[in-house]
């Protein structure tokens, strides 16, 4: 069991789940959920959630974002915290929404309120927690990409290496430009495919590099995306969520973009 | 300078095949970055002075026509003469009337952005005066009728074996056989040739990293030494500025400073930072006996007041040029105009429509490496986002792209439809891929897995999981 | 064209939303114009005794390329310099300016060293000149123009030698424009900028080819600094 603190009430939990976990990678969503209950909070999951509204907002589309913003505030509304597999969602949920409401200032305390509950999940466990260690192994040797949101915009960069660091069997390595996109970038990667594949490759160039048999990070976009790209140039590097390992979930479960079959 | 940012797509992957190009890309992302985070790391104060920097900046936008007012009284006490162009065309006029009124026929020049945004070179040339770039990065650019692709290192898309080329080519009153491999020998030459055309000519035009209200003084930072030789060896010194260079007085002057040369190059000053300040005196034994400023507005004052105001506090340094992933991949061509990079893509909209360089803003990941260096604090990201509004408010975004994310936007505010949908298509997905654990191809998702594979779908969205495995928790 | 400048200050007031006479504004303007405050200035150089200032100054200058020598007195300077051509097979003829800085140096004391008294030519091979003061911080040169020391002197000799006493070392740019508001004021009545002031930190360079940095770009390939202990004023 990993340390739990010392907590008067049970602290609630609402986990945004986020589309790309909901869509490709459940199994993150339940790491996500086994880390926090490991770590005393009681979990639900908002049946109303669909997307934080990234892909309209950064398409310059305010009407429809605010409208799945207020969707989105209010199947959250009753929890001490708010908590996404994900620097992006979280960093639009903590860092944007505020931002997107400026113009509402009757609004706008109400959305400060909802922001400041709001989580990326790995640092949720460190910072707000005080998660020191969890109880998972894994025999391998990994590098972990910074996803941009999450570190630009929450600050997320010292936690998961810290967790990971107390992670039986596992070696972590520093990744050369870890700091540096990955090229996914939502609307992005469709809009400049040429320009979003040159990104990937040298990412996953600067990853095997390194020599290490596993590429992390906290955003699946950024996962599907690099692991997309080592799989077409048949590298044997496996691609996987950091809350995976955290976990201890990576025995029954495939690397991103592997065949069930392999390890 | 006729503009091409309508095609970034198709110059980007011009770009991206260019070997030579990769390579000084290459040369460039190890290096540019390294260095700044070595000055940063020197200067304990750095932080602090980035945001006095803003907050100088954010106060003289506010105060800007006062400024400007100031600085032009200052210049006239001392001698010099200051021209307001609202545009590029009046820009181009007040310097080639200057030219000709000092009968020029030779004009030297410094590295100037202005220069290239009004296209001054094309003009004197069509005028009969022939213009000398100095700055070896555009000396280099200029033989090969090129134009810069970087702010501070214009001529960084080349490896040197290209310019040796170049030099064979155009210096062809030198020896064929003579070694050129080595940066050395190409500086030598340069230096050689160009010290002649410095002593020889009639007009010197510099631009100005800053303007100074208090003393009517402008400022050139460079490392070589040829703003200077262009601006004290001539009659005549002509000032290319945009409105927002102004800073108020020396000592602010000097904080921005600090920043500057750090956040381009990563040195701790650049080797040669100059204050003119009108034409020479009666006494001095030489200098320029006339200084001209002109001004130019060219859409800066239509920023301010405006959600872009913030772009207005950017001194060029070229930081987010150095950090950006996507000017990494493409390099400076690309953006199509005189303005690339981060700070380009929010500028260029600006200068020449949102029209013609709607692409700039739009790509880009939002990554927010750049604002994370610009030494003004500048919230670059969020000013691209400013324009895809724009942009989206006034359809101008590709009608299936606009659909597309319409339709993700309805059934997102839809979540029994959403739900819904999205059990389809992850079981249908999930069905198709469940062997390989990834797709190679995939109909309407060329763009990705062109060069990717799309891992497929573990079968069962996490909330139909979710609610089964809540129902069966409470039977 | 005069009504270019109406219409941009008309759109920058408008902008701004404020009315031409509009006197809180115009009076911030001016207060700041007038106090010149400064920002914050770094500890590094600020927070050092004189010697160790001139020590930092040394390092900084040596780190850009530049080289220096800290001579006693005036008296040791001839010999400096002498020893400084010699090391780089540089032949014994200079221009020098006219500036009454260096009159005490007893270049006599060295015949063999030729020196051309007034402005640099583009065939001058060794230059010396004084300075206003130098800037511990960057390592940093500061030079202004005047009847006594023009400005392409700087610029067009292949080698730069600087000469200046420690005393003129300042910890930042800051201390260097008080003190030149200093002199302004002093000897002119008011301050008004001289027509240039070059700041210069090591030789001139280039690093526009692959990025690699090569000296001697346009301006001198060489920069020699040569401090001198003895204070003025005696």
């Amino acid at each position: 069991m990993s340390d739990v603190s010392a907590a008067a009430h049970p602290v609630r939990v609402g986990l945004f789940v986020t589309c790309l976990v909901d869509l490709f990678r459940p199994s993150v969503g339940f790491a996500a959920v086994k880390l926090l209950e490991d770590a005393g909070c009681q979990v639900e999951v908002p049946q109303t959630q669909t997307c934080c509204g990234q892909p309209a907002y950064n398409s310059g589309d305010k009407v429809d974002t605010k409208a799945i913003a207020r969707q989105v505030m209010t199947a959250f509304a009753d929890f001490d915290y708010i908590v996404a597999p994900s620097g992006s969602c979280a960093g639009m949920l903590r860092a944007h929404y505020p931002e997107l409401f400026a113009d509402e200032p009757a609004f706008l305390p109400e959305v400060r309120a909802f922001a400041a509950k709001v989580h990326e999940l790995v640092s949720f466990l460190t910072d707000v927690l005080r998660v020191e260690r969890v109880a998972a192994r894994y025999d391998g040797v990994a590098v972990y990409h910074d996803a941009c949101s999450g570190l630009r915009e929450l600050g997320v960069r010292a936690q998961p290496r810290q967790l990971l660091r107390s992670v039986a069997g596992l070696t972590v390595k520093e990744l050369a430009g870890a700091d540096v996109c990955c090229g996914f970038g939502g609307t992005f990667c469709i809009k400049y495919p040429d320009i979003s594949e040159r990104m990937v490759s040298d990412k996953v160039a600067d990853a095997a590099a390194t020599g290490a048999d596993t590429l992390l990070a906290g955003d699946l976009g950024c996962l599907l995306n690099m692991a997309g790209k080592a799989s077409r140039q048949g590298r044997a590097i496996r691609v996987r969520h950091v809350a995976e390992v955290l976990a201890d979930m990576t025995d029954r479960l495939p690397p991103i973009g592997a065949p069930a079959e392999r390890r | 300078m006729q503009a091409t940012s309508h095609d970034f797509k198709e110059n980007a992957r011009h770009a991206l095949g260019d070997k030579n190009l990769q390579a000084a890309l290459g040369i460039l992302k190890r290096d540019f970055a390294g260095r700044r985070g070595a000055a940063v790391a020197r200067l304990p104060e750095f932080d602090r002075l980035r945001a006095e920097g803003r907050a100088i900046k954010d106060h003289v936008l506010q105060h800007l026509d006062l400024y400007l007012e100031a600085f032009e009284q200052k210049v006239v006490s001392l001698g010099g003469q200051v021209h307001w162009a609202a545009d590029a065309a009046e820009a181009r006029d007040h310097v080639l009337a200057i030219c000709r009124a000092a009968g020029a026929s030779t004009v030297t020049k410094g590295k100037s952005m202005i220069a290239e945004e009004i296209g001054i070179n094309e003009h004197l040339e069509k005028n009969g005066i022939a213009p000398i770039e100095t700055d070896l990065g555009e000396y280099i650019i200029q033989l090969r009728h090129e134009t810069p692709s970087h702010i501070i290192a214009p001529a960084i898309h080349l490896i040197k074996e290209q310019v040796a080329d170049t030099f064979r080519d155009a210096h062809t009153h030198l020896d064929p056989a003579r070694p050129l491999g080595e940066a050395r020998q190409l500086c030598d030459e340069a230096r050689a040739l160009l010290r002649p055309k410095f002593l020889a000519a009639d007009v010197g035009i510099t631009g100005a990293n800053f303007l100074v209200a208090e003393t009517g003084s402008s400022i050139i930072v460079t490392n070589e030494g040829n703003g200077d030789l262009t601006q004290n060896l001539t009659r005549v010194h002509i000032v290319l500025a945009s409105l927002e260079k102004i800073v108020p007085t020396l000592e602010d002057v000097s904080t921005l400073l600090r920043l500057l040369a750090r956040s381009a190059t990563g040195q701790e000053f650049s080797t040669y930072t100059t204050v003119s300040s009108g034409p020479r005196r009666p006494e001095d034994t030489d200098g320029p006996s006339e200084y001209h400023i002109v001004l130019l507005d060219n859409g800066r004052s239509a920023m301010l007041g405006t959600e872009f105001q913030d772009m207005l506090r950017c001194i060029r340094c070229g930081a987010c040029f150095n950090h950006c992933p996507v000017y990494g991949a493409v390099g400076g061509h690309a953006y199509g105009w005189v303005y690339g990079g981060p700070m380009g893509s929010v500028l260029t909209p600006q200068l020449i429509g949102v029209k013609e360089a709607g692409n700039l803003p739009n790509a880009s990941t939002f990554c927010g490496r750049c604002e994370s260096v610009c030494p003004m604090q500048i919230p670059l990201p969020k000013m691209m986002r400013h324009w895809r509004e724009r942009e989206f408010e006034r359809h101008l975004q590709p009608t299936a792209y606009r659909a597309g994310l319409r339709f993700w936007a309805f059934l997102a505010r839809n979540p029994p439809l959403y739900q819904a949908a999205t059990q389809v298509g992850a079981a249908l997905l999930g069905w198709s891929g469940r062997g390989r654990g990834r797709f190679r191809s995939l109909p309407l998702a060329q763009g990705w897995t062109k060069g990717r594979d799309m891992p497929a779908p573990e079968g069962k969205t996490f909330m139909a999981q979710w609610a089964a495995r809540q129902k069966q928790r409470a039977s | 064209m005069a009504d270019s400048r109406d219409k941009i200050l008309g759109n920058l007031r408008r902008s701004l939303r404020r009315g031409a006479s509009d006197e809180t504004a115009a009076t911030d303007v001016r207060e700041r114009l007038a106090e010149h405050r400064p920002n914050t200035i770094p500890a590094r150089a600020t927070a050092l005794d004189p010697e160790a200032r001139i020590e930092l100054f040394i390092a900084m200058a040596e780190e850009v390329s530049a080289t220096v020598a800290r001579v006693a007195g005036f008296e040791q300077v001839p010999a400096a310099v002498a020893d400084y051509l010699a090391q780089h097979n540089l032949p014994s003829d200079m221009v020098i300016t006219p500036d009454p800085a260096l009159s005490p140096i007893p270049w006599q004391e060295r015949p063999t060293l030729s020196l051309r008294p007034g402005i640099a030519t583009g065939d001058d091979l060794v230059g010396v000149t004084g300075a206003f003061a130098a800037v511990a911080e960057t390592g940093t040169l500061m030079l202004i123009s005047g009847p006594d020391s023009p400005t392409r002197n700087n610029f067009l000799p292949d080698n730069h030698i600087v000469v200046l006493r420690a005393e003129q070392i300042v910890p930042s740019y800051e201390e260097g424009w008080t003190r030149l508001r200093a002199l302004k004021t002093l000897t002119e009545g008011k301050f008004t900028m001289p027509r240039t002031v070059n700041f210069i930190t090591g030789p001139s360079r280039t690093a526009d080819i692959e990025l690699k940095i090569e000296l001697g770009a346009h301006g001198p390939r060489r920069l020699h600094i040569v401090i001198i202990d003895e204070p003025a004023g005696d």
